[in-house]
Formats: C-alpha cells, sequence, structure tokens
C-alpha cells in the first residue's frame, strides 16, 4: 500500500530520521511508538509531506515521491498523495469557523467537488459513525476535545482515504476523554482499514496494532508482531522503553 | 446672528453635499483599490521568492515612510513633468490607493501569518492548494484579526480625503474653503464640513461593527 524507501530528514545539521524504509500493508493497523524527540512523529508528517524529507522515496499505488528532488516541482503528485492520506493531528485542528458538519464535507466539496447534497449525507453519515449525530452544527469550540477529535477523524474519513495516519490522536485530551477517541479508531480498525498510529497509548497499541515499530535516535530499532514485541522485546533499548510503561501498569 | 449662520449653512448644503460626493467616492475608491492591491502585496510578503518579498517591503517601507501629502503632491505637480498629466480626481483617487495598499497590506500579512500552522496543514491534509486554503481556511479567521485595523485605515483614509483639496480635488474640504473665502463665515462652513466628515465616519464605523459581529458568529452560536 505504501513503500518508503531510505527515508532521511535533517534539520540544520541534525539527523532526525536516518534511512527509514517501511512498507504498510493493506488493511494492516501499524502503531508506532517511542521516547519523545525519536522521530516518530516526523516520520509519520514526512509521509503526506506536512514535513519536508532531506532524501528517500515515497510510493503510492502508482505515486511516486522523490524526497531529494525539489517538491515544488512534485506539488500535483504530493496533492494526489494527500487525498489518499488521511491525517489526524494530536492538536485536532478543525477549522473553528465552520461546523463539525461543514468541516467533514469540506475536502469532498472543495477537493473532490462532490455535489453538496451527497457531500452532505456522507458528512452526516460519518458523524453518526463516530458517535457525534445531532452535533452536525456545533462549532469546534462548543465541542470537548473528544468531540473534537472525532469529528477530525470523520474529516479524515470524508476524503475516503486508502490510509489513515493518526498523530498521537490523544495526547492532548483529558484522560477521561482518551477513552472515547480509541473506542472510534478501534472500530475503524475492526473494519481493516489501513492505519498507522504515532501513539503513547501501549495497551491500545498492543491490542488493536497488527504490527508495532519501535522508534529511537531516528531509527526503527524493532519491530514485530504487537502482542509479541510487547510479550517479548528483542533489544535492549525497546526493553528499558517498555518497563517504564508496563511497571505503571498499563 | 444664529438665524442667519443656519440660513447660509442650508444655502451652502448644495454645494457640501457635492464635495461630500467627492469626498465618499475617493474614500470607497481608495479603501476598494487599496485593499485589492494591498491583498497583492500581502501575498507577496508571504511568497517564497525573495523578489517578490523583496519588492513588496521596499512598496511599504516608501509609502509608509512618506507624508501622503507629498506622495499627493508628486503625483498630480510631478507626473506631468514626465509626461503623464493626471486630472485632479485620478490623481487623488491613485495617491490615496497606493497609500492604502501600503497599510492594508502590513495588515492583512500580520493577520495571516497569526493564523495557526495547524490550519494550514489540516487543509493541505485533504489535499486542498494553497489557493483553496488561503480563500476556504485562512482569510475567513484572518478577517476577523484584520477588520478592526482596517476599519481604523478606512476612517483615516476618509479624513485624509481633505488633502485632496490641495491638488484642486473639490472635495468636502475645499468646498468649504470655496464658500468661506465667498462669504467669510468661516466658523459656521468648517464647523458644517466637519460634521459631514464626522457623519461619514460613524456610518463606516458602524459597518465595521456589523461586520465584526459578522466575522466573530462562530464564537457566539451553538
Amino acid at each position: 500500500m505504501i513503500v518508503v524507501e531510505k527515508l532521511t530528514k535533517q534539520f540544520n545539521g541534525q539527523t532526525v530520521l536516518d534511512g527509514i524504509d517501511l512498507r504498510v500493508e493493506a488493511g494492516e493497523v501499524i502503531a508506532i511508538i517511542g521516547p519523545s524527540g525519536s522521530g516518530k512523529t516526523t516520520f509519520l508528517r514526512c509521509l503526506n509531506f506536512l514535513e519536508v524529507p532531506t532524501s528517500g522515496r515515497i510510493r503510492m499505488g502508482d505515486i511516486e515521491i522523490d524526497g531529494s528532488r525539489p517538491l515544488n516541482q512534485q506539488q500535483g503528485l504530493i496533492r494526489r498523495l494527500r487525498q489518499q492520506v488521511g491525517f489526524v493531528f494530536q492538536n485536532f485542528n478543525l477549522f473553528p469557523h465552520r461546523t463539525a458538519l461543514e468541516n467533514v464535507i469540506e475536502g469532498p466539496l472543495v477537493v473532490k467537488k462532490t455535489p453538496r447534497v451527497a457531500a452532505v449525507e456522507l458528512g452526516r453519515k460519518l458523524l453518526a459513525k463516530v458517535g457525534l449525530a445531532g452535533k452536525e452544527n456545533a462549532y469546534p469550540r462548543r465541542l470537548s476535545g473528544g468531540q473534537q477529535q472525532r469529528v477530525a477523524i470523520a474529516r479524515a474519513l470524508a476524503m475516503e482515504p486508502e490510509v489513515i495516519l493518526f498523530d498521537e490522536p490523544t495526547s492532548a485530551l483529558d484522560p477521561e476523554l482518551v477513552g472515547e477517541v480509541l473506542a472510534t479508531i478501534r472500530a475503524l480498525a475492526e473494519e481493516k482499514r489501513t492505519m498507522v498510529i504515532v501513539t503513547h497509548e501501549m495497551g491500545f497499541a498492543r491490542d488493536v496494532a497488527n504490527r508495532v515499530i519501535f522508534f529511537d535516535k531516528g531509527v526503527i530499532v524493532e519491530q514485530g508482531e504487537a502482542k509479541a514485541l510487547f510479550a517479548n522485546p528483542q533489544q535492549e533499548r525497546t526493553r528499558q522503553f517498555l518497563s517504564k510503561f508496563l511497571t505503571s501498569g498499563n | 446672528m444664529i438665524e442667519d449662520s443656519l440660513q447660509l449653512a442650508l444655502d451652502s448644503a448644495p454645494f457640501l453635499l457635492k464635495g461630500a460626493y467627492f469626498t465618499v467616492i475617493l474614500s470607497l475608491g481608495g479603501m476598494f483599490f487599496g485593499l485589492l492591491m494591498g491583498f497583492g502585496l500581502a501575498l507577496m510578503r508571504l511568497s517564497r521568492f525573495m523578489l517578490l518579498r523583496w519588492i513588496a517591503r521596499v512598496y511599504v517601507s516608501f509609502f509608509r515612510g512618506t507624508p501622503l501629502l507629498v506622495q499627493l503632491f508628486v503625483i498630480y505637480y510631478g507626473l506631468p513633468q514626465l509626461g503623464l498629466e493626471l486630472d485632479p480626481l485620478p490623481a487623488a483617487l491613485i495617491g490615496f490607493s497606493l497609500n492604502m495598499a501600503a497599510y492594508a497590506c502590513e495588515i492583512l500579512r500580520a493577520a495571516i501569518s497569526s493564523i495557526d500552522r495547524g490550519q494550514w496543514e489540516a487543509a493541505a491534509s485533504i489535499g486542498m492548494t494553497r489557493a483553496q486554503t488561503l480563500r476556504r481556511a485562512i482569510l475567513p479567521q484572518a478577517a476577523r484579526t484584520a477588520l478592526p485595523p482596517l476599519g481604523n485605515s478606512f476612517i483615516s483614509l476618509v479624513k485624509d480625503t481633505a488633502l485632496a483639496a490641495t491638488i484642486q480635488v473639490p472635495e468636502l474640504f475645499r468646498q468649504a474653503q470655496l464658500i468661506t473665502a465667498r462669504t467669510f463665515e468661516i466658523f459656521t462652513m468648517y464647523l458644517a464640513a466637519a460634521l459631514i466628515y464626522w457623519v461619514l465616519a460613524t456610518v463606516l464605523a458602524h459597518l465595521q461593527h456589523r461586520l465584526e459581529a459578522r466575522v466573530n458568529r462562530h464564537d457566539l452560536e451553538f
């Protein structure tokens, strides 16, 4: 589904991503874990070019983008890629001047040129799917963090993407609101949607992901089947990292 | 005495109103073209091309850094020496537009830059182009920030149009001057002119508040 080859990213001489290779298969749910500053969020953002990689290739279907070539010559490709790759932000980033429904239908309406009636129908369906039927006309300010994040998920779904990327989707939420967002993502996993999720929720990663990737210092230290990796990490660094979570009862 | 003044004010009303007509033309024209050009300049300021950024910077620096009166003189009295002769009204209109553009540019640039980067990213993530993002996501939010200072600049413009009197535009202040020269009713005429400026500025301030309430409605509604 997505093939990443030798992706690197440097910030003022500092290497943040050091030649990452990754294949995401259709229907796969991948959780990316790792300490802060390990490059996992940067990696996720590079996948749809919110962050500009220094070099490396990303291939998806017939779209191939070469990070070492100037990206403004590949804008059209990047836009096509983004239409197939949904992104859910840590801080939701809803459009504050649009209602929940307007947020969801913005992509179909403006980018896909879906007729309004069809877009609204789709939008209502998706809001209902994330448990927000009745909130169509609410502005983001009037919604809780958990509700806003679910609108953001519906907004990503509205583009009918092949893959959805989640950047720490629950990190900005009050603890009691985390559950509702995780439940929404879990439901998407059950539909066999392809997803890549950067998360600190270890229990969630173990239960929902097929594969877990442990990032540290800009490289993939270890990856494997989720339950196996949590039960029996092979690398010392992974054990060290996980021990902090497991002792706290996660 | 009072009756005489009132009578004079009434007799002069058609002249003053004709002047007010030019004042309104200059104000609306300056706002419209100034805003249009200012928006273009703001986009240049935010462009990734250094040359465009630099041109816009120099433009703004010049038109904010020199007196409007001097700019009007350069256009109306100076350009003819270069073979470009303009009638008073177009000369004034050009002067006010060029000047307003510099202020509008800075206001719009600041307002656009104040929008959180996450909004650009959210729009990009659903595949919107830069132009779509500006139009659909950024500008409606930037308008909230830009409206109060734009309103201020517009009100200043209405008052600054009095400077056009110096380049022969028969606007409100010029009419008042002409009438006082004939009648010596200095206090009455200038006070009447001042009141008309005040009315125009008040109408504008009112429109600004209405617009502000409109762009802020998502703060208030459920």
